[in-house]
């Protein structure tokens, strides 16, 4: 799996580690390219390199793991009180965030949670369908309303459900909009508003596609204003994506990665390991 | 956060625009320009090397023959505006027909890359064209694909094919197959078959795609993929070419921001021709792609073309004209026609998105006009307008205060909106009035009920602001010149 390859210039940067003097011969600007080809964008890139060429003490992976702050804490919310934690999936379309939503379920449902699952995506075809095939797969509580209603309205539902229950987690699955959309932000932002009048959201994961180039910036930057993101997901990382942009993401905005989708089935989705994440990054 | 890839050559090439002479060094930073804006643009690394090769040799070519008299900067401007398009793939192509029908178009793509909606709104441009589609439901593996397409395909009125209920169940090269001969028995001219989003990488979903294709030999295959995806875009591109080939590309979610690099990377890579624009989630968000304007809005030299496009379609013919022959024959002007245009306007789509087509709509100054814009400004005065009595909408002088109170009551807004209106209104009327003494300026084009944006060049508003000049020479040629 591409996620776990180790090869190219990770090499050459061990090979840099154990011979300092073969710096002068390092190809710093193949190591600019690599960078830039896993989507961590031009500006990141030369400034990495720029960090690497002072300090070649470390490789370019500790360098890296450095930078994402290999210590950072990206577990989800603990639950402290008797309230359930409610998480609010949000990010553009089709980027995976009702897959996310029925993984993240099954995850939380494997260990020992009781999660409720709000389909709050009233407006794409048959997403309500979906999200309660997920449901059923994954044994959580569904609650749903009908295509077109207030997606607000069922996230109240879905928190109050989950209080009549006692669960632990309630997972508000939300519409995919464009972050350039300012109507549908606001119907966001209501979403989040609404839910407070009940308890307060826990989390707010921004689901991130994997092969999104340096647009997730932008995304990543409305959601946070208009939302509030406390973590990220990265999907579709079992493809040929390196999923740089998440690694951009979590440095300028400071929401650490949480979770990584790697594939269609119900137990591909994995807590976030920033070893593997940046060792695939840097591997050709 | 990055300027746009238009707003940020617009900047470069604005230096060079102005410039008489220009030198290698000149040229030198202006590639460098191009080079990172591509990239930021999510360009693929290898093809902005070659881009901006050719851009070089040429611009040092032309430099080099000194030409007196044409404007060197606006020259390399032209050779970016040439190689843009020549890796855009040239004219634009437009769908390939069967000789007999049905014509078959498959869809292929990665997950989440927007196929179901395009299948919808690529149903609904080909009945708009006077076809009978029919769309076929190959996509079994995602929860609910099925009920989706079904639901997209009701909304648009266009039968669908979905004799297995998908979540995993049923062989896709089957329901292909017999989507072919469902749609011959019951002739149907076009065939649009949605199959499952897979992975360049997966080689077992990829087979399957592969084997889609040969059963039922689709005269087209479009890959169709998000706007927004990165470098990755060329090595997916290409797992699709090797695995199942394709014949155009698709660009979904074109109406957010992202700058559509993927576009220049996978046209160049693959070779094969960009062919329509997805722009929103609504089923006639759909255009086809036209390499040349596609390079003038990455230039930021706007898409005047598109526009005026958009401007026939919502000005129906028989609208145009009666307001025309209103010119023509000084009839008033009154609120009905302005009700008129404000609906043709509406038609037209979002104002920002009007007002992003024009050039120059990338500077810094417009792009802060058009954020300012509120789009609920025309809903509100349309039902400003349909709160006035017939007799106000002919002679909308006897509007008096109490009048404006009831008018803001009754369409839910506020006295000074309603005022905003009249206000407009009587610009409007003015400018009517103006055209018609202009010879030669009549004509729907004009749309008066457009709220004056200032200080933009090129704008059909501004056509209509300036008031007709008085020569104010006494010599009898400069006056002649004047008057031209």
């Amino acid at each position: 799996m591409a996620l776990f390859s180790f090869s190219g210039i990770t090499s050459l940067i061990s090979k840099l580690r154990r011979e300092p003097e073969a710096n002068a011969n390092v190809d710093w600007n193949e190591i600019e390219q690599q960078l830039i080809n896993s989507d961590l964008g031009p500006k990141l890139s030369v400034e990495l390199v720029e960090l690497l060429k002072k300090n070649s003490n470390a490789s370019l992976e500790e360098s890296l793991l450095e930078l994402l702050g290999k210590d950072r804490d990206r577990d989800l919310v603990k639950n402290q009180n008797p309230n359930p934690n409610v998480i609010l999936i949000v990010g553009v379309n089709g980027v995976g965030k009702t897959t996310t939503v029925g993984k993240l379920a099954h995850y939380l449902v494997a260990a020992g949670n009781k999660v409720v699952i709000g389909a709050a995506d009233t407006f794409r075809a048959a997403a309500t369908g979906q999200v309660s095939t997920w449901a059923i797969n994954a044994g959580a509580t569904l609650v749903s309303g009908k295509d077109g209603a207030d997606p607000a309205a069922i996230a109240f539902d879905a928190v109050a459900k989950g209080f009549e229950i006692g669960a632990d987690f309630v997972l508000i699955d939300t519409a995919g909009r464009l972050h350039t959309k300012a109507g549908l932000m606001d119907e966001l932002s209501k979403i989040r508003r609404v839910i407070e009048k009940r308890t307060s959201v826990g989390e707010v994961l921004l689901v991130i596609d994997g092969t999104t180039g340096q647009n997730g910036l932008a995304q990543a930057q409305i959601f946070a204003q208009t939302v509030g993101v406390t973590g990220v997901v990265v999907t579709k990382l079992d493809g040929s994506a390196k999923g740089g942009i998440a690694f951009a993401i979590e440095r300028d905005f400071g929401a650490p990665i949480k979770f990584v989708g790697t594939g269609e089935a119900i137990s591909d989705l994995a807590p976030f390991e920033a070893a593997a994440f940046v060792a695939a990054l840097i591997s050709s | 956060m990055f300027d746009s890839l238009s707003s940020r050559l617009t900047k470069t090439f604005t230096g060079l625009r102005s410039r008489g002479r220009i030198n290698p060094v000149d040229i030198e930073e202006t590639c460098e320009e191009i080079r990172i804006a591509l990239l930021e643009a999510d360009v693929a690394d290898s093809v902005v090397t070659l881009l901006v090769e050719k851009v070089r040799t040429r611009s040092l070519e032309q430099i080099s023959l000194d030409k007196k008299g044409i404007n060197p900067g606006q020259q390399i401007i032209s050779i970016v505006h040439e190689e843009l398009v020549a890796i855009l793939g040239g004219s634009a192509r437009r769908l390939r027909f069967a000789k007999t029908a049905p014509t078959v178009i498959m869809l292929a793509g990665l997950q989440g890359s927007g196929k179901t909606t395009l299948a919808g709104k690529l149903a609904a441009y080909l009945k708009s064209e006077g076809n009978t589609p029919l769309l076929v439901a190959c996509d079994l593996q995602r929860p609910n694909a099925v009920d989706q397409l079904q639901v997209v395909g009701s909304s648009v009125g266009v039968p669908i094919f979905a004799p297995e209920p998908g979540n995993g169940v049923g062989d896709p090269v089957k329901v292909a197959k017999a989507g072919i001969e469902f749609a011959k028995q019951k002739v149907h001219n076009f065939v649009i078959v949605d199959t499952a989003g897979r992975l360049g990488v997966d080689k077992e979903l990829m087979e399957q795609a592969k084997n889609i294709r040969d059963a039922i030999s689709p005269n087209e295959v479009l890959f169709v993929v998000d706007a927004m995806i990165g470098q990755d875009a060329v090595n997916t591109a290409q797992a699709f070419l090797d695995g199942v080939g394709f014949d155009g590309i698709v660009l979904t979610k074109m109406d957010g921001d992202a700058r559509g690099g993927a576009a220049l990377s996978i046209a160049s890579v693959t070779n094969r021709p960009v062919m329509f624009l997805s722009t929103g989630e609504k089923s006639n968000e759909f255009e086809p792609f036209h390499p040349d304007r596609m390079a003038n809005r990455i230039l930021g030299m706007g898409d005047v073309a598109t526009l005026a496009e958009q401007a026939k379609k919502a000005l129906d013919g028989d609208s145009a004209q009666k307001l025309e022959e209103k010119f023509i024959s000084g009839e008033k002007f009154t609120f009905d026609d302005f009700l008129e245009q404000l609906q043709a306007m509406k038609k037209m789509g979002s104002m920002s998105k009007i007002l992003g087509m024009l050039p120059g709509a990338q500077s810094a100054a417009m792009k802060k006009q058009i954020a300012a814009i509120d789009e609920n400004e025309l809903i509100r005065a349309e039902a400003i307008i349909h709160s006035m009595t017939p007799n106000e909408r002919q002679e909308p002088k006897i509007i008096n205060g109490s009048r404006r109170a009831r008018i803001a009551r009754g369409s839910g807004t506020e006295v000074f909106h309603v005022n905003n209106v009249l206000d407009r209104f009587s610009a409007a009327q003015k400018a009517m009035k103006q055209m018609r003494n202009q010879p030669g300026l009549g004509g729907a084009a004009n749309l008066p009920g457009m709220p004056p944006v200032s200080g933009i060049s090129g704008m059909p508003a501004a056509k209509v602001a300036p008031p007709p000049k008085r020569s104010k020479s006494g010599n009898p040629a400069k006056r002649a010149l004047e008057g031209r």
